[in-house]
C-alpha cells in the first residue's frame, strides 16, 4: 500500500506537517490492554459503586425492569453499527423503526406529530421553548418550579443568549401542583410558552386542561414535559398541550449514571415545520413499494446552517429503538398494567409515610422526615442496603427536611416495609 | 427498470400496528404483592385514560421477528466498509458493549450517594485525563450529549470568557467548508456568522481571515483537518491572528481521527474544542446516536465549564457545584456515561502507541484510496490527504451522472456510499473516509467498485442513474416525502358499506 501511494513509511504520510505542530513523544496512556484486562478493570470500578442495594430514588431516573428482548434487538449489528439513515435504500430497518417510534410517541402523548428523538428530557425543554418562541413571535417563557430542577437549569443555560426571558412560577404549598394564581399573575402578552411537568418533580399529576386554558387565554402555548414515561400508561395524555417534550428513560433505558437517555418532542400537525431534529416520513420507492426516508430536512442545520431550527445533528436513535422495543413488548395492555402496578406500589408505601403534598401522584411522592434529617434516615437505610429518597433541600430550600421517594414495579413489599420501619424507628428515636 | 419480486414474508414486514390484534401481549409482570388501587379513585377520573389508542398488541415472537426482519434491511459496519466522510465509521469493538452493561455501571443512579458512585466517577476522571493528554488541553467536560451539543457548550464558554473581560463580542468566523452544525451553533449562542472563504487548496484564505478578524470577532470555529481532509498548514498563524485580536480559536474535533498521537490541538493554538466520542473513539452510531461531545479547554476557559465538576477531596471523588463562573449545565446529570465507558475501553485497548498506530493506518487507507481513484475521479484540492479524501463528480457530470447517482450505484456493489454533496465548496462532492479498521482486501474491493462505476458512467449511464438495482428497496422518492409529509401511521379509514 505504501508503494502504491509512493511513500516508504507510515511516518512519511504526515512528514509535511509543520514541525511546531508535530507531536513527537508517545501519548502518556498505558500500553494497550487485553480484553480480559479491560473487563477486569471495569468490573473493579463497578464494584466500587452500589451493588445489591434496593433503591427508592426516582427524580428523573427510574428503576424499571428491562425486558430481555430489548438488548437482544439493540445488540444486532445491523442496528448497533449503522449510521444516521441518509441512504434510505439500505436503511429501511432504522427508518421503519423510527416511523413506528414517532407513531407510538403520538399515541402515548395525544399529539399529532413527533420527531425521531432528542438527546434527553432536559435538553428537549429549551428546544420546546425555542419552538414556542418561533411560533408565537414572543420571547417570555414561564416555567413551573415543579419542573425537574436540572431541566430548568438546562433551559436557562441554553436559551439565555437568544433573547428569551425565563420566569419561574411557583407550586401550591398544599397540593404540590402548579400555583394557578401565581401563573396567572405572571402571564402577559409577551409570553410565548407556559411550561410545566406532569407528573411534576414531586410526583404530582398537574391539571393540564386548566393550565392550557390559562396559557391560551393569553395567546401563549402550553408546553408539557414529562420525566416518568410509564405514567402515560394510565394518565390522560396532555392533549391540551401545544408541545409535549419528555424523557423516555423509563422505557428500558438503564439508569447508566445519568445517560445516554432519549428525549422526545411531539406537537400539533400545524407546527410540524418548527420541530427541531430528525423526522422520518413515508414515501414510495421507484417500484411503488412503501418506503421511509428522512424528511423535511430544510429545517435542519446541514441545509439551513445558521437559519436552522436547531443545531442538533446526532440524536439518540439506538436508545429510541430500546424504547420502541419496550413499548412493543408491553403493548397496549402491558403498559397500562405496568402503570397500575407502579401506582399501587407507590400508594402502598405512601400510605405508611407522612406525605408533604395532597395532590394526586403517580409513583413518586414527597415525604416529611419526621423531624430527623433525610440524611440521617438515609444513613440508617444504607445500613440495610437500601438507598432511600432524594433529600429535597438541595433543590428547594423551603422543603428542607423532606425527601422524594419513588416506588416502581421493582419495589418489593418487604423492601418497602423495611423503609417504613426505619422511618418509624426514626420517629421513635425523636420521641425519646 | 428491473421489477423485483418480494415473495418472502421476511421482505414484506408490515408495521407493528398492522399486525396487532386485540389481546395479544408479549409481557408477564410479577404478581402484585400490595393491594391494587383503583386508578380513577386515586388519580381522579379526568386524569386517567381509557386506553392508548392504536398502541401495538403483538406476541413476543412476533416482536422479535419484526425487529429482526427490519434489521436485515439495514447496512452496517458489521457488514462492510462504511466510508462516510467526516463520520469516522470504524469498527465498534464488542468488549465495549459488554463492559457498559456491567450491572454496577449500567444500574448506577445519578443521585445515588457519592460514596456508592466512586467507580463511575473514577471512570469519568480517567477518561477526562486521557482526553486532555490526547488533545493537549488542560481540562475536559464530559457533559455534552453529542458533537453539536459540544460545539454549543464550547461557544458558551467562549462567550462567558469574553463577557468576563467586559464584552462578549458579536461575530463568529466560520470557513465555508464547515459542517452545518457550526453556523447553527454560533446562532444558538447569540452570535452572527461570518463566512470565511477557502483557497484553491481547500484551506483557510489567510487574506480574508486578516480582513475579517477584528475586535468584534469572538472566535473562529475551525475544523482541522478540514472537511476536504486537509491539514490547515497555517494553523498556528491562524491562531496568532485570532489571539492578537483577543478572540478565541474553537476546533471542531469531528476529524480528530486524523490527529490522535501525531498532533495535538492544544499545541497548535486551539483554546477550546469538542471530540465526537462516537467517531474517534469507536462508540457505536446506533443508526444516529447516542453520541458524546466531550469538550476540552485550555486553563483560561476552565472556570466556565459546566457544573458539576469532578473534584478529588480527601482521597475520594466528589461532585463540585460551587463554581460561580460556570455557564451552568447544558443537560441533566453528568453526560452520556454509557458512551464514556465504551470510549475509555477503546482507549485502554489501544494505549498511547496503539492510538498513534490507528491514526497512521487511517491516513494510509485514505491515501491509498485517493491514489488509486485519482485517475478516474476529479480530485480538486491538490494538498496532501489525511484521513479522508474528497473527489468531485465533474468528470461524470459530463455524462449526466452526479455524486448522488454514483453513491446509489455503490450500494449495488455491496458498499455503503461515501458522504454525498458535502463539503459544499466541492462541486458534486464525494467524501470518502475509510478509517483504520479496514484491511487492504476491503479497500481494494471498494476501489474496484468505484473504477467499475466510472466505466459504467461512460458505457451505460442509465444503469447508474437508476441504481440501486440489487436492494430490497429501490431508489426512494425523497421529494415526494417532503411534499406531502406522512410522519406517523394512522389506521386506514374504513370503506363505507355499499
Amino acid at each position: 500500500m505504501l508503494a502504491a501511494i509512493g511513500v516508504s513509511s507510515l511516518q512519511d504520510l504526515f512528514a509535511y506537517l509543520p514541525p511546531e505542530v508535530r507531536f513527537d513523544r508517545t501519548l502518556n496512556i498505558p500500553p494497550g490492554k487485553s480484553e480480559y484486562d479491560i473487563v477486569d478493570y471495569f468490573r473493579a470500578r463497578a464494584s466500587e459503586n452500589a451493588n445489591g442495594y434496593t433503591s427508592f430514588l426516582g427524580a428523573g431516573v427510574y428503576s424499571h425492569y428491562r425486558p430481555v428482548l430489548v438488548d437482544t434487538v439493540v445488540s444486532r449489528g445491523e442496528f448497533l453499527t449503522s449510521y444516521t439513515p441518509y441512504q434510505a435504500e439500505i436503511a429501511q430497518g432504522t427508518l421503519t423503526t423510527i416511523f413506528e417510534f414517532q407513531t407510538m410517541i403520538c399515541q402515548l402523548t395525544g399529539m399529532e406529530v413527533a420527531n425521531a428523538s432528542m438527546y434527553d428530557g432536559s435538553s428537549a425543554v429549551p428546544e420546546a421553548a425555542l419552538m414556542a418562541a418561533r411560533i408565537t413571535g414572543r420571547d417570555r417563557i414561564l416555567i413551573s418550579r415543579g419542573v425537574h430542577p436540572e431541566y430548568r437549569e438546562t433551559l436557562v443555560a441554553s436559551v439565555r443568549h437568544q433573547g428569551l426571558q425565563i420566569v419561574e412560577y411557583g407550586y401550591d404549598r398544599d397540593s404540590g401542583g402548579i400555583d394557578l394564581d401565581d401563573l396567572e399573575s405572571k402571564l402577559d402578552a409577551s409570553t410565548a410558552a407556559v411550561i410545566l411537568q406532569s407528573p411534576n418533580f414531586f410526583g404530582i399529576v398537574e391539571d393540564i386542561p386548566k393550565a392550557a386554558e390559562i396559557a391560551h387565554r393569553h395567546g401563549g402555548l402550553l408546553v408539557v414535559s414529562f420525566a416518568e414515561a410509564v405514567s402515560l400508561g394510565i394518565l390522560e395524555p396532555p392533549r391540551d398541550a401545544d408541545i409535549v417534550c419528555g424523557e423516555l428513560q423509563s422505557f428500558a433505558i438503564s439508569p447508566s449514571y445519568g445517560g445516554p437517555f432519549a428525549g422526545i418532542i411531539a406537537t400539533k400537525e400545524k407546527f410540524l415545520r418548527q420541530i427541531p431534529g430528525r423526522i422520518v416520513g413515508e414515501t414510495k420507492d421507484a417500484n411503488g413499494n412503501r418506503a421511509y426516508c428522512l424528511t423535511l430536512s430544510t429545517r435542519e442545520q446541514h441545509i439551513r446552517r445558521e437559519k436552522a431550527t436547531s443545531n442538533i445533528c446526532t440524536n439518540q436513535a439506538l436508545i429510541a429503538l430500546m424504547a420502541t422495543v419496550f413499548m412493543t413488548v408491553y403493548g397496549k395492555q402491558g403498559l397500562r398494567e405496568l402503570a397500575e402496578q407502579n401506582l399501587s406500589k407507590a400508594h402502598y408505601l405512601a400510605g405508611k409515610l407522612p406525605l408533604r403534598f395532597q395532590g394526586p401522584f403517580f409513583n413518586e411522592f414527597v415525604a416529611a422526615a419526621n423531624g430527623r434529617s433525610p440524611g440521617q434516615i438515609n444513613e440508617a437505610l444504607l445500613e440495610q442496603k437500601i438507598i432511600g429518597g432524594l433529600p429535597l433541600g438541595r433543590f428547594y430550600p423551603e422543603l428542607e427536611g423532606t425527601m422524594l421517594i419513588c416506588a416502581t414495579e421493582m419495589s418489593r413489599r418487604e423492601q418497602m416495609d423495611a423503609l417504613v420501619s426505619v422511618y418509624a424507628a426514626a420517629k421513635e428515636a425523636m420521641a425519646k | 427498470m428491473i421489477r423485483k419480486v418480494r415473495p418472502h414474508i421476511t421482505q414484506n414486514e408490515p408495521l407493528l400496528f398492522e399486525t396487532s390484534s386485540p389481546g395479544k401481549a408479549g409481557y408477564q409482570l410479577p404478581d402484585l404483592d400490595v393491594p391494587a388501587v383503583d386508578p380513577a379513585s386515586v388519580l381522579g377520573r379526568a386524569n386517567t385514560r381509557e386506553e392508548i389508542e392504536g398502541f401495538p398488541e403483538v406476541s413476543e415472537v412476533e416482536a422479535i421477528r419484526h425487529f429482526s426482519r427490519l434489521s436485515t434491511y439495514n447496512y452496517a459496519i458489521d457488514l462492510g466498509l462504511y466510508p462516510l466522510g467526516s463520520c469516522t465509521m470504524k469498527y465498534n469493538p464488542r468488549v465495549n458493549e459488554a463492559v457498559a452493561r456491567i450491572e454496577g455501571l449500567a444500574w448506577a443512579h445519578p443521585y445515588q450517594p457519592e460514596s456508592l458512585s466512586q467507580g463511575a466517577m473514577e471512570v469519568m476522571a480517567t477518561l477526562e485525563n486521557c482526553l486532555a493528554e490526547i488533545t493537549g488541553m488542560d481540562a475536559v467536560t464530559l457533559q455534552p450529549a453529542a458533537g453539536a451539543h459540544g460545539e454549543f457548550t464550547g461557544i458558551l464558554l467562549v462567550r462567558a470568557l469574553l463577557q468576563s473581560r467586559g464584552n462578549p463580542r458579536k461575530n463568529i468566523l466560520i470557513p465555508d467548508s464547515a459542517h452545518g452544525t457550526n453556523p447553527a451553533t454560533a446562532h444558538m449562542a447569540g452570535y452572527k456568522v461570518q463566512n470565511l472563504p477557502s483557497n484553491e487548496r481547500g484551506m483557510v484564505d489567510m487574506e480574508a481571515l486578516v480582513r475579517l478578524c477584528d475586535e468584534d470577532t469572538a472566535a473562529l470555529m475551525i475544523t482541522n483537518p478540514n472537511t476536504v481532509g486537509v491539514f490547515e498548514e497555517n494553523i498556528t498563524k491562524i491562531a496568532g491572528i485570532l489571539h492578537d485580536k483577543g478572540a478565541q480559536v474553537y476546533m471542531d474535533g469531528a476529524n480528530m481521527n486524523a490527529l490522535v498521537g501525531i498532533a495535538r490541538p492544544g499545541d497548535f493554538g486551539v483554546d477550546v474544542m469538542h471530540l465526537n466520542l462516537h467517531k474517534t473513539f469507536s462508540t457505536p452510531h446506533g443508526g444516529g446516536g447516542p453520541g458524546s461531545g466531550a469538550v476540552a479547554v485550555k486553563d483560561h476557559l476552565e472556570p466556565f465549564l459546566p457544573v458539576p465538576r469532578l473534584l478529588r477531596s480527601e482521597g475520594r471523588w466528589t461532585w463540585n457545584y460551587d463554581r460561580p463562573d460556570s455557564i451552568g449545565r447544558v443537560r441533566a446529570f453528568y453526560g452520556n456515561f454509557g458512551v464514556l465507558v465504551r470510549a475509555l475501553a477503546y482507549i485502554m485497548a489501544h494505549g498511547g502507541a496503539g492510538l498513534k498506530n490507528a491514526t497512521m493506518d487511517a491516513l494510509l487507507n485514505a491515501n491509498y484510496i485517493r491514489t488509486l481513484l485519482e485517475p478516474y475521479y476529479e480530485h480538486p484540492h491538490k494538498a496532501p490527504t489525511m484521513h479522508e479524501c474528497v473527489f468531485s463528480d465533474d468528470l461524470q457530470a459530463k455524462r449526466g451522472v452526479r455524486t448522488g447517482d454514483i453513491a446509489k450505484r455503490l450500494i449495488d456493489y455491496g458498499f455503503h456510499p461515501y458522504t454525498v454533496s458535502f463539503p459544499l465548496i466541492v462541486h458534486g462532492a464525494m467524501m470518502i473516509e475509510p478509517t483504520e479498521t479496514e484491511g487492504k482486501r476491503e479497500l481494494d474491493l471498494f476501489v474496484d467498485a468505484m473504477i467499475s462505476i466510472a466505466r459504467e458512467v461512460e458505457d451505460d449511464p442509465e444503469l447508474v442513474l437508476k441504481a440501486p438495482h440489487s436492494t430490497r428497496t429501490n431508489r426512494v422518492d425523497e421529494v415526494g416525502a417532503a411534499r406531502r409529509p406522512v410522519v406517523r401511521w394512522k389506521p386506514p379509514i374504513a370503506e363505507p358499506r355499499p
